[in-house]
């Protein structure tokens, strides 16, 4: 048992190891506040026996904007349609509902690509960010409605029955007594929704598609780190720079990960 | 005119049914007369807390519960009555203290303002959170406390925070499901005090499984077999000298 509790954590550490070794050789400032470089740039470095000049700048403030606009988009949403479902379980709409989201849940994110390129793209007639947005929050949906239900359903009736037996609303009581009890699951797994869809890389394709610049306009192509990986990947002279954008990568999952855990602990009521 | 006046509740033909086939509050007709404390007694399961409950019209939240009959209460029935509003004139204290966990002492007391939307200036804060402890004794213990989280205090406490918290409404009617019933014996002689003085301001229905604690504290008693109101008189009268066998024999430790 512990010889296989110990073999679980090889892979984990074997890939934190690989990333970590290779990803530092490029990882400097310039790295997390400079643009990608082209390939002629990358090209003339490299013969030249110099660092390869540049860094992922465009990709972070690609993915940490569509990450926020996202999570202002699908949070609430997903908050209430939690609540909702834990509180009517019980009903033939819930159950529904309910499997929807799972279903939700398991659909492959090319399909999700798929069809936000043809719901947006399509339609605006051009990749954006607004679209790559969609994206991710249709991804971050299920997730946090999955988190809130099960929070919602392990408190005590006893917190909603007090808060109506005073007169309360029902609105109200969801969000003064309800949603703040179970709070501290709500946002452990809201953050985690957040690390899970941050590496999504495919309905980025389709989507938000890339650039080279940091782009600020929402309407216009934005780049992510996961697809700065690809495209690194797919570049034979950028590829030195691919195990640092993953390290980066990496360490964004990690923190939210951490983060997660250390509000749970202190959220405990 | 004088009947009304001492009677703050009159039950007529209540019934609940949990399930269509079978109802588990039967028939139930009684007067609670007003500023004083009725208590209801009966054997577990015999309906006394779905007999409270339908007060305040808990059973809404769940569904498939039927209640039908009458309630009234100053001139309202309270079964055609905004639930909202009457939950504000209705106060209930349930079986274990249940303050709202995330709340200071101050924001559990004032819940039934904020929760009901309504807006009150700092003043009016203060007073309401300062009678309201006062009237059930817990103003001296926790004064220094009020920022402090109603749950870090002992069970009676917060029990009594919740008994606060009901009252800060000012209701008429106040409900209580078997309130010491997790409590230590020390808590709830503290408790049965406090039920005794508040009879002052507000009419008291008590549920409890516990004869010694109705008999104590009430001055009606109902006692409840099966779903059905079997007796229900001046609690004196009814434990000395009970004129149903099924309640003597409850009384006496024979059923129950």
């Amino acid at each position: 048992m512990v010889v296989l509790a110990a073999l679980m954590s090889v892979p984990l550490l074997a890939i934190l190891g690989k990333v970590a070794v290779e990803g530092v050789k490029n990882l400097t400032p310039q790295f997390l506040f400079q643009s990608t470089p082209t390939t002629y740039q990358a090209l003339i470095a490299t013969t030249s026996g110099t660092a390869i000049p540049g860094g992922i700048a465009n990709g972070i403030v690609g993915t940490l904007l569509m990450l926020v606009m996202a999570s202002i988009a699908a949070i609430p949403v997903g908050i209430f349609s939690g609540v909702f479902l834990a509180e009517r379980h019980d009903t033939i709409f819930a159950k529904v509902a309910s499997y929807m989201t799972d279903i939700l849940q398991g659909t492959p994110s090319i399909i999700l690509g798929i069809i936000v390129y043809a719901w947006i793209v399509i339609p605006m007639r051009g990749y954006s960010a607004i679209a790559g947005t969609v994206a991710l929050g249709i991804m971050m949906l299920p997730l946090i409605v999955r988190s809130t239900e099960e929070a919602v359903k392990m408190l005590p009736s006893s917190y909603n029955e007090a808060a109506l037996a005073l007169g309360g609303s029902h609105f109200l009581t969801v969000c003064k007594v309800i949603i703040p009890s179970a709070f501290g699951q709500i946002f452990t797994g809201t953050l985690l929704a957040v690390s899970r869809i941050i590496g999504e890389t495919v309905p980025l394709m389709f989507t938000a598609l890339g650039c080279a610049v940091v782009q600020w306009n929402i309407a216009r192509p934005m780049s992510g780190v996961p697809l700065l990986i690809w495209q690194f990947f797919n570049n034979p002279t950028l590829q030195p720079l691919l195990w640092s954008a993953s390290l980066v990568l990496l360490i964004i999952v990690l923190l939210l990960n951490v983060s997660s855990k250390i509000v749970a602990n202190k959220w405990k009521i | 005119m004088e009947n009304i006046d001492k009677t703050i509740l009159r039950i007529h033909d209540l019934s609940v049914a949990y399930t269509a086939d079978k109802l588990s509050v039967s028939h139930v007709n009684c007067d609670i007369p007003r500023n004083q404390i009725t208590a209801i007694m009966g054997p577990s399961g015999c309906g006394k807390s779905t007999l409270l409950r339908a007060i305040n019209r808990m059973h809404e939240l769940y569904r498939g519960i039927q209640v039908s009959g009458q309630l009234w209460m100053n001139g309202l029935d309270l079964l055609k009555t905004n639930a909202m509003q009457v939950r504000r004139q209705v106060g209930m204290v349930f079986q274990r203290p249940n303050p709202f966990p995330t709340m200071s002492i101050a924001d559990n007391i004032l819940a039934g303002y904020s929760l009901n939307g309504l807006r009150l200036d700092k003043s009016q804060r203060q007073t309401i959170v300062e009678q309201s402890l006062r009237s059930v004794g817990l103003w001296d213990e926790v004064k220094d406390s009020l920022t402090k989280r109603g749950t870090f205090l002992s069970g009676g406490q917060q029990q009594r925070l919740c008994i606060a918290r009901a009252l800060a409404l000012r209701p008429s009617l106040l409900l209580m499901d078997e309130p010491t019933s997790a409590l230590d014996p020390i808590a709830t002689a503290t408790i049965e005090n406090l039920i005794s003085e508040l009879k002052q301001e507000v009419s008291i229905i008590i549920v409890t499984h516990n004869m010694g604690q109705a008999r104590r504290i009430s001055q009606k008693s109902l006692f409840m077999y099966l779903g059905e109101l079997v007796e229900c008189g001046d609690t004196e009268q009814l434990f000395s000298d009970p004129s149903d066998s099924r309640t003597r024999a409850y009384l006496s430790g024979h059923i129950g």
